[in-house]
């Protein structure tokens, strides 16, 4: 389901604004009505419902669990820190991408793109599913290690936190390439030439011209990974192991393996609460709606 | 995907030019462009490989996943194809789908109208909320689902899912849409009002004949959110109604068979196929600009 989320984080090309509102109050309200009973039953209540399973009792003793347990505020910190560990990663290998994607011919932009939009349009599932076949026991990549005298034995790939980072980025990598993109291609080449002319070597105006304004795509890609990496379930769930818990997963672990559901409601909160907390502090930076048009 | 060409003068020198003049500087550009090209192949080659891999893997001949596949079989295909479990999942889940494509293509469709050309109290607020489900986590949604559908013994059921689903793929209707109608001349509509014409009619025969790229693409991203969708899936499925999502999720957790990887092809197949659709019909109605 992310894939198409993806999609919504380039740059905007609106060739008119819009200011003609004909619409009256009331005949608007009609029209969001559907909407807005389907929000209510699908969305708001539900998870109205859940934060008020996490106090129930009356008492906030299913919080002081997580706040006491040293166990739970690891589980807290290393999900931050997975989360940002893929950002960056995602970074360091969709900037590359993201400037070819810009830079290219028409045939070897298209064919780039190709390479980023396949694995956005696959679902994660499958993803997840091939990394956990490449990355197992007897899998693919271990095979490949001990034909090539690598090792002798089979490494431990899968179940590990390396395993999560690894596929975690493959699955986010897109949500970042897409908006760097769209702003390096919103960057006329006049400004990197006027550079050159005026005595820049090839780094010096990558420093000092591409890089300073492609930075918009760059924090709206890394917020969008961030917030996605933050509450990641399957991908977690199915590459990663007992050492490698993320609050998603250990949320999955409550109420699939545990049943104790007002706990599993209280982490929920505090992972909302967290979420919540990053898309408002960057919430300028973020821009889910913009420019889908650049992208489909 | 269009690619802007025209401001896309700027290239990177192409390895003949590089080898055309042979002085120490472009024999360390030649150096650097191969190094950089190996380096972006290898991360190219990490976004396609696990998308990649699933096509021979359904075709292997032997049981345990192999690579290079041995021998050449469809049995795994057969094996999908007649399992009564896998066709129950994968018809729940496209019953599902398609339910899910009409009801959130027609409500955000709906809602797009009104934040766009109408005057709503509270527009950004609402705005913000029908984004609200993009931005939540669906683990949280999953559980709060469970929680909220199980005492209505809802859990399993074709209308849980479709109220669930239709929440989950009304984002990408709302923003493909309303893109789509912030690029249509509004005067266009009030001609057609002025003329005679009543809201209704102005619509059907006005505006969406005009924005039915937009609905088509929102239409195809709703679909694909409900059928490749997994985590919500995952917790308001039960014995009863199972859909393909969760039982792919079972599968590969505890019963890791090549069975999964046909039908992965499948899913993959589908998903190109749509999304290849979208992107021609995009790329067409901008040619004709």
């Amino acid at each position: 389901m992310t894939r198409s989320l993806a999609s919504l984080s380039s740059s905007p090309s609106f060739r008119r604004s819009s200011s003609a509102r004909f619409y009256s109050p009331n005949a608007s309200l009609a029209l969001v009505t559907p909407l807005i009973a389907a929000l209510l039953a699908g969305f708001l209540y539900p998870v109205a419902r859940l934060i008020a399973l996490s106090f129930s009792g009356g008492t906030l003793s299913h919080y002081r669990r997580i706040f006491a347990e040293p166990l739970h505020l690891d589980v807290l910190f290393s999900t931050i820190e997975v989360a940002f560990v893929v950002t960056v990663a995602s970074l360091l290998l969709g900037f590359p991408v993201a400037y070819l994607m810009a830079r290219l011919s028409r045939g070897l932009a298209m064919a780039v793109a190709a390479c980023v939009f396949i694995p956005l349009w696959t679902s994660v599932l499958v993803r997840s599913y091939a990394w956990v076949v490449l990355l197992q026991r007897n899998g693919i990549i271990n095979k490949l290690l001990i034909d090539t005298g690598v090792t002798e034995w089979p490494l431990k790939l899968i179940y590990t936190e390396g395993a999560v980072i690894l596929a975690m980025t493959h699955v986010l990598m897109p949500f970042m390439i897409l908006p760097i993109y769209s702003a390096l291609r919103a960057l006329p080449p006049d400004y990197v030439r006027a550079a050159r002319n005026l005595g820049a070597g090839p780094i010096r105006a990558f420093v000092a011209v591409t890089l300073p304004l492609s930075l918009p795509g760059v924090f709206a890609g890394s917020i969008m990974c961030f917030v996605l990496a933050l509450g990641f379930y399957i991908t977690p769930a199915l590459v990663g192991g007992p050492g490698s818990m993320l609050m998603a997963t250990l949320i999955g672990q409550q109420t699939t393996v545990l049943l104790d559901w007002p706990f599993a409601a209280a982490l929920s909160t505090v992972l909302l609460a967290v979420t919540l907390l990053f898309v408002l502090l960057f919430r300028r930076m973020l821009s889910l709606s913009k420019g889908l048009n650049s992208v489909y | 995907m269009s690619i802007d060409h025209a401001r896309v003068t700027a290239r990177f020198p192409t390895l003949k030019d590089v080898f055309a003049s042979p002085t120490i500087r472009s024999y360390s550009t030649a150096v650097a462009i191969v190094v950089a090209g190996i380096g972006i192949g290898g991360i190219l080659f990490f976004l396609l490989l696990p998308t990649l891999i699933v096509l021979p893997m359904s075709l292997s001949e032997t049981h345990y996943i192999e690579f290079p596949p041995q021998g050449l079989t469809f049995k795994w295909y057969s094996a999908y194809f007649d399992d009564p479990d896998w066709m129950a999942a994968t018809w729940f889940s496209l019953k599902i789908a398609m339910a899910t494509t009409a009801t959130a293509t027609v409500a955000g469709t709906m809602a797009a109208i009104a934040i766009v050309r109408g005057s709503l109290p509270f527009r950004s607020t609402l705005q913000a909320l029908t984004l609200g489900p993009m931005i939540v986590p669906h683990i949280i949604l999953g559980v709060a689902l469970y929680l909220a559908f199980s005492p209505l013994q809802l859990t399993g059921s074709f209308f849980g899912f479709l109220v669930a689903h239709t929440v989950l793929a009304v984002p990408y209707v709302i923003i493909t849409v309303t893109a789509s109608l912030q690029r249509f001349d509004p005067t266009l509509e009030l001609a057609a009002l002025s003329c005679g014409a009543n809201r209704l009619q102005a619509f059907f025969l006005v505006v969406l004949p005009n924005i039915v790229p937009g609905v088509a693409a929102a239409a195809v991203f709703a679909f694909l959110a409900s059928f490749d969708e997994a985590t919500v899936a995952f917790f308001i499925s039960d014995i009863g109604g199972k859909s393909l999502g969760r039982k792919m999720f079972e599968d590969i957790d505890f019963n890791l068979t090549p069975v999964i990887a046909a039908v992965s092809t499948v899913l993959v197949a589908t998903s190109l196929l749509l999304m290849g659709a979208v992107h021609l019909m995009n790329a067409r109605k901008s040619r004709s600009y």
